[in-house]
């Protein structure tokens, strides 16, 4: 206590040593509640606003023919990475084939690190949204897309430039208001 | 003695398959190796966040590894393939991150934190010494005093 301080300016005082840390135990508190709630396999993608990777694979079901994201050149597209051995795949499915139904964008599948049957056999059992799925055996189209957790999906537009990358499943609520919103923006784009 | 010859080439044949299983490391190979490893300590395995492609066993951990091994082999300097993951998978890919504006606070947070500790407890300390030895106020000594005539004469 400074010496010509009255009692009210020393209560004071000890108001501010108690506010003090209480403020900063909440400040901590929020910041690492905050902190909880966040997704850490939630990486912030480069990829987006840059040109979709060049690749060439063959196709899953036509073997003989190959497929490249040029192909979709002058449409907007999502690539859609799979896999029958993921099981949040599984659970994303239903809301990309009644996407697929609706008609809203073309999706082509990236089958990733895959038995070539198993895939083929899960799309029949389970349906098949995609126009085509390309068969990343070896996952190098997958590093090129920056995939580390199956699944994945891109939406691509006209240009060929990434606009929305999405790790972990797709939803209902996303598709209604992040993707079909975007989708429509950008088929007004040249 | 002759037996004894039998058994030993016989030993020598089974275990044979044993030791060709594995190449020979070729000098190349070894310094090679050597370098993958070092990068592999510095790129993050995005399935196991808190592990580096070098320890971990993840899937996508061996298929980094090995795009790394084929890079270098390629003849790819390591500036080029750290460049070329974080084309792909961020900044995060990065076991240290660089230092940038948005990494400001991780950098130099914690110091920062343990500075103003230090102050506080230094101030703390500095403080209840100098409080020991101040002497009372004017004030607080009519206080004292009153308090303590209180207690003398037994009253509450």
């Amino acid at each position: 206590m400074m010496p010509d301080e009255t009692p009210q300016q020393a209560s004071r005082w000890a108001g501010a040593r108690f506010a003090l840390p209480l403020g900063a135990f909440l400040a901590l508190a929020i910041l690492l509640g905050v902190g909880l709630g966040l997704n850490p396999r939630e990486v912030p993608s480069p990829l987006v606003g840059k040109s979709a990777p060049h690749f060439e694979l063959p196709q899953l079901h036509r073997t003989g023919e190959n497929f490249s994201e040029k192909d979709m050149r002058g449409k907007v597209w999502m690539l859609n990475v799979w896999a029958s051995w993921c099981a949040a795949c599984r659970e994303e499915h239903p809301v990309l084939v009644a996407l697929a139904k609706s008609g809203a964008l073309p999706i082509v599948g990236l089958n990733y690190k895959d038995k070539r049957e198993d895939g083929i056999a899960w799309l029949a059992r389970f349906g098949d949204p995609y126009q085509l799925s390309a068969y990343d055996e070896k996952g190098k189209v997958g590093i090129d897309y920056g995939v580390y957790g199956v699944p994945e999906t891109y939406v691509i537009d006209k240009q060929g430039v990434i606009r929305y990358k999405r790790i972990g499943i797709v939803t209902p609520d996303i598709v209604k208001n992040k993707i079909l919103p975007m989708v429509s923006e950008l088929n007004r784009e040249k | 003695m002759k037996n004894k010859l039998i058994m030993v080439s016989l030993l020598v044949a089974v275990a044979m398959p044993g030791m060709a299983s594995e190449a020979q490391p070729t000098a190349t190979n070894v310094a090679l190796e050597k370098r993958v490893m070092a990068l592999a300590e510095e790129l993050r395995c995005l399935v196991c966040q808190n592990q580096t492609i070098a320890d971990s066993n993840a899937p996508l951990a061996i298929d980094l590894k090995n795009q790394v091994r084929e890079k270098l082999a390629a003849g790819m300097s390591e500036r080029d393939i750290i460049d070329y993951m974080v084309a792909r998978y961020g900044d995060f890919v990065l076991y240290r991150p660089p230092v940038k504006a948005t990494t400001m606070l991780l950098w130099f947070g914690p110091p920062l934190l343990l500075m103003l500790g230090l102050w506080l407890f230094l101030r703390t300390v500095l403080r209840r010494r100098a409080g020991a030895m101040a002497p009372l106020s004017a004030a607080e000594q009519t206080r004292a005093h009153a308090l303590l005539d209180d207690k003398e004469n037994g009253r509450p």
